[in-house]
C-alpha cells in the first residue's frame, strides 16, 4: 500500500449530554496541557531532520581531479519547466565535452528535480538544503563554481529498494 | 490620628493621597495582568494542542505582550470611508471603561496597617457595590454595539446585534442568580460580602453551589467568552464587531475582553470564594460596630483583631490565586469546547438560566426563612443546612441537564431520517 490509511470509526447519532461530553473533553485537553512531550519543533537550535527525498538547493558532483562531472549534454536545460538553467558547452583537446557556463537561478527553479532524473552522468543534484538566504536577488543565480563547493547530502530521488514508490 | 484609625472620607488629604496610591497601584496591576493573561491564553492554547507557543521573545516568552503592545502601537490606524467617524472612534473608549472601572469596588486583601492609619485594600467601598458592577459591566456592551453599527459593515453589524441580544439574555440570569448572594449576606457591599463568608466559615460556594454554577455560565456568556462567543465568532462573522478596527483600537477591545474576564474572575473569587480570606479563622477581620473585630470570644465579647503587613500580603496572595485560577478555567473551557449555535445560546439563557435560576432563588429563600423562624442563628449550622439544599438543587440541575433535550447538539436528539422528515 503506498500510503497506510487508517480507516475512523463515526460514532452513532445518540442522545449525548452536553455536561458529561465538556468534561470528558477538558479532561483531554487538561491531560494534553500536562503532557510534556510537544510536537513543536525549536528551528535554529534543533536542526530539523530533512526527508531522503527532500529536494533543496542544487549541487553538481565532481570527479575526483576537481573537474565537473557535467558532459554538457543539454538535457537539463532542455527538460527543465521552469527554464532556470543555462548551459554553454564546449570540447576541450582530448575531445571531451564540458560546461562552459552552466547557471542554475534558485528564485525561478520549482524543485521538481527532473534535472537530477534526466543527467545521464549524474551530475547534477537537488540537494537537502535550505538554509540559501541571500542579501540581494542576483546572489541566488548559482554559477558552476559555486554549485561544485556546495557540499549538503544529494536528494535520493527514489528509493533504490523501492524505484516505483509501491 | 492612631494607628488603629480607619482612614476614611473625612480625613481629607490623607484619604485622596491613599485613594490615588490605590488606584495607580491597581490599574498598573490590572493592566499588567491584562497583558499577561494574553499571553497565557497563548501559552495555554498552544499546550493544550501540543504546541509550544510564543516562547521566543525574552525568557520563556514573558516579553511577548509587550512586543504586542509596541507592535499595536506603531501600526497603522484604519478608518473606513462609510464608517460614522465619532461612533467608531467612541466604540473602544466605549468598551474599555467600563471594564477597567468594575475594579473599583472589589476588596482584594486584608486592611492594611501604616503609621498613618489603617487602609482599606479597596479603591472604593461604596454601600452598592454589587448594583454598580451590574450596572458598568452591562455599559460594555455598549461599546460593542456603537463598534458593530458604525463599522458599516454587516458582519461586524451582525457580530453588534448579537452581542446586545445575549447581554440581554443573560443579564438576567446574572442579576438572579447573584439575589442568593444577597440574600444570604443581607447586603450588596462587597466587603460586607467578603466579612459574612468569614462569619460564616464557609464559603459562599457551598451554601450556593446552584447560585454560583449559574453565575459562571452567566459570567461565561456576559464576557463573550467562548462557548458564548457570538458577537466575534470568527468562523462566522470573520471577527465580528471588531473586523474594521486595527491597531491600538483593535488592541483596546482586546484589553477590554481580558480585563472584562480579570473583573468578572475576581467577581467569582469575592462573591463565592471569600474573596481575600483564607482558610481557616487566623485572618478574619470585619467591621463591628466600627471596629475592626477578628471573631467573638466565649462570653459574646468581640476581639479586636490584630493587623500585620504580612497578613495583608498573604490575603492578596490568596485572593490573586483564587482569581488567576478562574482566569485560566475561563481560558481552560475556551479550548476545549467548540461554540454554541445563536438558538442554543437563546435557548439556554431563557429557557434554562432563568426560570432555574428564580425557582432556586425561591427555594433558597424559603430554606432561610425556615432556619431563621426555627431559630437557628447565621453560623455554621446555618451554612451546612443551606449547603445541603444547595446541593439538592445542584444535583437536581446537573440531572435536568444530563437527561439532554436542553442543549441539542448536531449527535444528539433522535435520528431522523429523511422520509420521516418530509412525512
Amino acid at each position: 500500500m503506498p500510503i497506510s490509511t487508517k480507516i475512523m470509526e463515526r460514532p452513532e447519532a445518540v442522545e449525548t449530554s452536553y455536561l458529561r461530553a465538556a468534561l470528558k473533553g477538558m479532561k483531554i485537553t487538561l491531560k494534553h496541557m500536562l503532557n510534556p512531550k510537544k510536537v513543536t519543533q525549536q528551528y535554529p537550535e534543533v536542526e530539523t531532520r530533512l526527508h531522503p527525498r527532500w529536494r533543496g538547493t542544487h549541487r553538481m558532483e565532481v570527479h575526483a581531479d576537481g573537474r565537473p562531472k557535467c558532459v554538457a549534454c543539454g538535457l537539463c536545460p532542455t527538460v527543465c519547466p521552469a527554464n532556470c538553467i543555462r548551459l554553454v558547452g564546449g570540447e576541450d583537446d582530448q575531445g571531451n565535452r564540458y560546461p562552459v557556463v552552466y547557471e542554475i537561478d534558485e528564485f525561478r527553479c520549482i524543485f521538481c528535480g527532473m534535472c537530477q532524473e534526466v543527467c545521464p552522468v549524474e551530475a547534477i543534484h537537488v540537494g537537502q538544503d535550505f538554509e540559501n538566504a541571500e542579501y540581494t536577488r542576483e546572489r541566488f543565480v548559482y554559477d558552476l563554481d559555486r554549485l561544485m563547493n556546495q557540499d549538503h547530502p544529494t536528494t535520493l530521488l527514489w528509493d533504490p529498494a523501492d524505484p516505483l514508490s509501491e | 490620628m492612631g494607628s488603629s484609625h480607619i482612614i476614611g472620607i473625612e480625613d481629607g488629604t490623607a484619604y485622596f493621597l491613599v485613594t490615588s496610591a490605590k488606584i495607580a497601584v491597581m490599574f498598573g496591576v490590572v493592566m499588567i495582568t491584562v497583558a499577561y493573561t494574553t499571553l497565557a491564553e497563548r501559552r495555554v492554547s498552544a499546550f493544550i494542542q501540543d504546541r509550544l507557543g510564543p516562547n521566543r521573545v525574552g525568557p520563556m516568552g514573558l516579553l511577548q505582550p509587550i512586543a504586542d503592545g509596541l507592535k499595536n502601537l506603531l501600526k497603522e490606524e484604519t478608518l473606513p470611508a462609510s464608517a460614522s467617524r465619532l461612533y467608531f472612534l467612541l466604540g473602544p473608549m466605549l468598551a474599555m471603561i467600563p471594564a477597567l472601572v468594575t475594579f473599583a469596588v472589589i476588596p482584594f486583601a486584608a486592611p492594611l496597617p501604616t503609621p498613618w492609619g489603617v487602609v482599606p485594600m479597596v479603591i472604593a467601598d461604596v454601600p452598592i457595590g454589587v448594583l454598580y458592577i451590574l450596572a458598568l459591566s452591562s455599559l460594555g456592551v455598549y461599546g460593542v454595539v456603537i463598534a458593530g453599527w458604525a463599522s458599516n459593515n454587516k458582519y461586524a453589524f451582525l457580530g453588534g446585534l448579537r452581542a446586545s441580544a445575549q447581554m440581554i439574555s443573560y443579564e438576567v440570569g446574572l442579576g438572579l442568580s447573584l439575589i442568593a448572594v444577597l440574600m444570604l449576606a443581607g447586603n450588596v457591599t462587597l466587603t460586607e460580602i467578603v466579612s459574612r463568608q468569614q462569619q460564616l466559615g464557609i464559603w459562599f460556594a457551598l451554601p450556593l453551589s446552584l447560585g454560583f454554577i449559574l453565575f459562571l455560565i452567566c459570567a461565561f456568556a456576559e464576557t463573550n467568552r467562548l462557548p458564548f462567543d457570538m458577537p466575534e465568532a470568527e468562523s462566522e462573522l470573520i471577527t465580528g464587531f471588531h473586523t474594521e478596527y486595527s491597531a491600538m483600537k483593535f488592541s483596546m477591545f482586546f484589553i477590554a475582553e481580558y480585563a472584562h474576564m480579570l473583573t468578572a474572575s475576581a467577581l467569582m473569587a469575592t462573591l463565592f470564594f471569600g474573596g481575600w480570606d483564607l482558610p481557616g479563622t487566623w485572618d478574619d477581620m470585619y467591621m463591628f460596630q466600627g471596629q475592626l473585630i477578628s471573631g467573638f470570644g466565649a462570653n459574646g465579647a468581640p476581639i479586636a483583631a490584630t493587623l500585620t503587613v504580612w497578613k495583608s500580603l498573604a490575603t492578596f496572595l490568596g485572593f490573586a490565586l483564587k482569581t488567576g485560577f478562574f482566569l485560566f478555567l475561563y481560558i481552560w473551557i475556551r479550548w476545549t469546547l467548540p461554540r454554541f449555535r445563536y438558538d442554543q445560546v437563546m435557548e439556554l439563557g431563557w429557557k434554562v438560566i432563568i426560570p432555574i435560576s428564580l425557582g432556586y432563588t425561591m427555594v433558597l429563600a424559603a430554606t432561610m426563612l425556615t432556619l431563621y423562624e426555627a431559630g437557628v442563628e447565621y453560623g455554621f449550622t446555618f451554612g451546612l443546612v443551606l449547603s445541603v439544599v444547595s446541593g439538592l438543587c445542584t444535583l437536581g440541575f446537573v440531572f435536568l441537564l444530563d437527561k439532554g433535550g436542553t442543549i441539542g447538539g448536531a449527535a444528539s436528539g433522535k435520528k431522523v431520517t429523511f422520509e420521516q422528515e418530509i412525512l
